[in-house]
Order: C-alpha cells, then structure tokens, then sequence
C-alpha cells in the first residue's frame, strides 16, 4: 500500500457560540490556516489538491440539508469531488479516514478532510434532544432520551464490575481541562481541584458537569497525501513538508442499544477480541478470573467497537505493546467515564483496570503541575490537548481536531501553533486518534507516525 | 457559591429594524465588517408519523398488559428489546411472553434531560435483565429516592407494572421495587 501522509491542519477557535460566522466560514478559518502553515496561497493550493471529504453530524443543528457543498462552494473547491460523511461522534474520525482511502486507493494524491459543528443555534437542552435523537427513537429516545444518562448507566455497571470511584473518573477531567489550560483552541481552559469536579452540578449520576464535555462551534481541517502529492505540495511552496506517516487505520462498529449489546463468554472473547499484547498466560488468567465474577464483554460497560477499531489498527500500525510503543493518544472523552473505558479497549491497561490507571499519572502530560499527588510518572500522555471534555466538542469537527492536534505533536510544532511550549509530547514518535459515536456504535482508530 | 449569572432563556420583543450606517460612504462600508451578527429566531416544528411495524406487536402487547420478547427460534437466543431478526443467525425472531420481573443490571439517576423530559427531572433509568433472557431492557424505575442514589441498586429485584393508560411508547412499561 502507498505510504499516505497528514501534512497539515488547522483549528478554528472553539467556543460555546459563534455567531460572527457561518459554517462554511468557520471552515474557511480552519482551511486558511492550513494552507497558510504549507505556506501556500489558495490559487497555488486549489492547482494542486484533488478533492475533498466533508464531515458534520447532525443536519437537526444546521437545519440545512447539504451542508456539505455551502462549505466546499464557499472554500472554492467546485467542481471537484467531495462528499459528506457522517457517523455520529465518530464523525471526524471517519471523515480522517474516508481522506486517506482516498490517497491510498491511488484515487487522489492530495486530499482536504474538513469538517464542523453549529451547536448553538438552539438552546442547550434542545440541542441535548437533538443529540438524544441518535439513540433509537422507538425504545431508547422515549425513555432516557439523553446520552448523559446513557453513559451513566454503563459507568455504574464499570462501577460495580471493577470498583472504578468517581474520584477516578475526576481526575480525567482535572488532567484535561490542566492541559487545555495551556491550548488556545481549548473551549474552557480551568485549573481544577477533585473537590470541584465532585462538587459541580450533578447531570446524571454519578457524572457531574464537569465529567461531561460540552456543546460548541467550531470546525477542523486537515490536508493527506501521497509522494505525488507532496512533491507537488513541496514545490509549489518551496519548502520541506514536516512529514507525518498515517501508519494504519482501524474501525469497529457496535449495536445500537446498550441493551442489546451482547455478553460473551471467555472463549469468544479471547477468540475474536483479545489484543496482541494481552495474549500471555497471567492476563488470560486474569481475565479467566473476572469471568468467574460474572463479567460479560463488552456488556454495557466496555465499548467492543473501541476495542476492535484499536485491534485492526495496531495490526496495520504493526503496535504489539500499545501503552509504550504509542507516544500519546487524543481519544474521544465525552465523559471522564468513557476516558477511562477506552484506557481498556485501546489495551493501555487491561478492562477492569482502567479505573485505577486513570489515577496513576501514567496518562499525564509530564512537566505539568495538576496539583495532585499522583503514583506514577507519564508513560503515555491521554488528551495533551484537553480533549473534548476541555477543548468543546463541535461534532463533525473533533475526530479532525484531534487530528490536526496529533499531526503537531509529530511535527514538534506544538510550541509554535499553541505559543506555549507545555504541552508538547517530548520525544513524540507515534501518536494515536480515537473517535467514538455515541454509546460505541461507530468507533475509529488511526495511528499516526513521525517519518524519520 | 450563589449563582451569578442567569439562564439563557430565547423568546424578546419583535424588532423591526437594526441601527446601521445613515450613509455609505467608504468608511461606512469599511466599518460594516466590524457589525456584530443579527441573531434571530426561526421556530420549527413539526408531527411524524412513525411506524412501529415490525416491533408493532410489542407496543400492542404492553398496551394489554403483556411482556413480549423475542426469540431465535433455532438457537433459542433472546432479545429482551424486540429485533426482528436475530443477530448471529439471520432467522426471523417468534414473539415469547415472559413476566415483567427482573434485576437492575445498571442505572442512573438524570437530574437533567433533553427538553422533552426535563420536566420529569430527576428520573431514574434502569437496564433491566430478565430470567432466560440475554439481552436487557431499558426502562425507568420508580419508588426509590432519586437524590439517594447507591451501587447497591444494582442487583435489585424489580417488578414491572402496565400503565392503565398507554401512550404506545416503551414507558407504557415500568418498573418498580419487588421487596
């Protein structure tokens, strides 16, 4: 397969509301930047780019339908092809990887994935209705109709399976919003305390407020190519491209409804789920052992699709020990919870012991002050960048956000998009991308490598 | 602390017309880039007509007061969320009537909720496993303290109840404590 590179990205600014632009010009402000950072003027960019990928989720939120081409017209890139993806949370993430198809099927040599969310265009409960409308609205909508909740419910079955605490889950959201702290882009960039975050209001028990990301706008782009294509790139511009490989991608899918997720048995999850690194005597007798307690996979409490997304994309990556051979993750932390569930399906500690990792400090930034007593040092920092809990979660644009966040810490130009030095990964060499739709029914993996 | 701030709330006067430049003069034109955004409201609404149809029977069954599932009929694999047709073998599912009684598998207690159930804030959700049946159920538990909430909940035994009334939707289904 040819090698597909993630040369550039940009990142409008996230907040709760921009009314000062449309969508299409939120897009503009993410494109700009990502051309400007090639050091290419659009002309020379429009000469060479071959087509595009769209990303947004909900059509409830815009409340206008093909929304996709008013951001591709209004960037200047009619007539070439693009199309609009769309897979709940998972949206940005899958519109990274229908891109680099696109360039490793030989079918473009340079590709934009672009892509936005208008959340503030109705009022937040409203909006929570609209999300809500994700869940299936014959049996899930009319009796919870509210994704807090559903999260909650599967926290509180990782609680009592594991003893995960929400002490656990609230240093999650003290790491990122510390980290976001240092992020410009970042939505709310506080220094907090446990006893905040326990303190704040609770939304569904045992999640508080600040456990929860919030809603925004905003919108992410980024630019993949191939060899062709970055000569072509380099050319026009003069100048060396920073490469960043797209070593491997990863997807998996799960039911609709918590509900009819399934319960497995030992076999079958050692059969069809268990992760290279996890495939030695002690953790299968580990994992032997929570069987006899009652545990069931994925149940409610483990994301099966997050767990299967990571297992093909460490195969193509060639990862046999992701906790050390993965020098950070930006992963999809809706809620401090599913942070911590998706430790376990992406194998950066086992399931059942997430709760204690998220404690550990292994998943901090290093150099960071988060005021808190922590075990351990940093092994794999989890979400340098905030996250969605700090950095806001504008739908169709945060699978990209936290691809343009990944490509600069590969490029070691955190310091210089940022203006701030802290947050940068020492010694970045692989870096890795999670997307997850609502509950885990559509979860992405891509990994990404600095090309020596 | 005391709150310091007010809730956002839409709905103001009709206003008919907006300050803007008497004349436009280049510097007027210029200075238009710099107009903070109009911000209005467009209302939206509208009725579907949704079709449970193949889950029909279901919303029938609970309007007469019975728990339908359903079954694998090779495999005997049981869905406690009707699904026509069965995951792992391709067959249709048959309709089985089982007793509304069961255990919490998992819960929580929403104080807050999508505009549509805000008013019922705070509700408690609950899976719901049955006896002989694999998969859950979810539905809303009454007759515990919501501001009390425990882990011990899971494991609770429940017992569902009809509502005399059906609104055709999942809640026609409840459940309550058993002891």
């Amino acid at each position: 397969m040819p090698a597909v590179y993630a040369v550039s990205g940009g990142v409008s600014k996230f907040a709760k509301a921009r009314p000062d632009k449309t969508f299409p010009a939120l897009v503009k402000e993410a494109y700009d930047y990502a051309i400007a950072d090639l050091g290419l003027t659009h002309r020379q960019f429009l000469e060479i780019v071959d087509g595009s990928v769209a990303s947004y989720f909900s059509d409830h939120f815009t409340r206008q339908l093909m929304a996709g081409i008013m951001a591709q017209d209004y960037l200047g890139l009619c007539p070439k092809p693009g199309h609009r993806v769309e897979g709940g949370g998972a949206t940005g993430g899958i519109c990274f990887q229908e891109a680099w198809k696109a360039i490793a099927s030989g079918y473009m040599d340079v590709c934009l994935a672009y892509g936005f969310e208008t959340m503030s265009h109705v009022a937040t409960w409203k909006g929570n209705e609209f999300i809500a409308l994700a869940s299936d609205i014959s049996f899930d909508y009319p009796v919870g109709g509210f994704y807090s909740g559903y999260y909650a419910m599967m926290v509180t079955r990782h609680m009592k399976e594991f003893g995960t605490t929400p002490e656990q889950m609230a240093h999650v959201s003290v790491k990122n919003h510390l980290n976001a702290y240092h992020n410009p882009y970042a939505q709310k960039r506080q220094k907090l305390t446990i006893a905040d975050v326990r303190n704040s209001p609770m939304v569904a028990w045992p999640l508080t407020r600040l456990d929860i990301c919030v809603m925004s706008d905003g919108a992410a782009a980024t630019i993949l190519c191939n060899e062709e294509g970055l000569a072509k790139l380099e050319k026009a511009s003069g100048k060396r491209i920073n490469r960043v490989l797209v070593k491997g991608i990863g997807r998996g899918t799960d039911a609709m409804r918590l509900s009819d997720r399934p319960h497995q048995s030992y076999e079958d999850f050692l059969k069809y789920n268990l992760l290279p690194n996890e495939d030695t005597a002690e953790t299968r007798a580990y994992y032997k052992k929570l069987w006899k307690h009652g545990f069931r996979y994925p149940g409610v409490h483990s994301f099966r699709a997050g767990r299967m997304a990571s297992r093909e994309a460490y195969k193509n990556a060639g990862i046999s020990d992701p906790l050390h051979q993965i020098h950070f993750v930006e992963l999809h932390d809706a809620y401090t919870s599913s942070e911590i569930q998706t430790y376990e399906d992406m194998g950066l500690c086992r399931y059942g012991e997430g709760g204690p990792f998220a404690a550990s400090g292994k998943a901090f930034v290093p150099g960071l002050d988060y005021g808190l007593d922590l075990p351990e040092k940093p092994v794999c920092p989890v979400n340098p960048s905030g996250g969605l809990i700090a950095c806001g979660h504008p739908v169709g644009a945060t699978g990209l956000m936290q691809a343009v966040f990944a490509i600069w810490q590969l490029q070691g130009t955190i310091a210089k998009h940022f203006k701030d030095p802290a947050l940068q990964v020492p010694k970045a060499k692989r870096g890795a991308i999670h997307s997850h739709a609502g509950t885990g029914t559509y979860v992405t993996v891509s990994i990404l490598e600095k090309e020596d | 602390m005391a709150k310091t701030d007010m809730e956002e709330t839409f709905g103001g006067y009709i206003l008919h017309n907006v300050p803007f430049p008497t004349e436009l003069d280049e510097a007027a034109l210029k200075g238009l880039k710099k107009m903070a955004p109009i911000l209005i409201e467009q209302p939206y609404s509208m009725t579907y007509l949704h079709s449970y149809a193949q889950d029909s029977p279901w919303f029938a069954a609970l309007s007469n007061g019975h728990l339908l599932v359903n079954r694998d009929p090779e495999t005997g694999y049981t869905y406690a969320t009707p699904r026509g047709a069965d995951m792992y073998t391709g067959n249709e599912t048959d309709w089985v009537e089982i007793p509304a009684e069961g255990t919490v598998h998992a819960f929580t207690v929403c104080h807050f909720g999508s505009e549509e159930f805000l008013p019922e804030c705070p509700y408690v959700l609950i899976q719901v496993e049955f006896p002989g049946v694999d998969t859950l159920f979810l539905a809303r538990l009454v007759g515990v303290d919501p501001n009390a909430a425990s882990l011990d909940w899971i494991g609770m035994k429940v017992k569902g109840r009809f509502r005399r009334l059906s609104k055709f939707k999942p809640t026609d289904l409840y459940f309550y404590p058993a002891e």
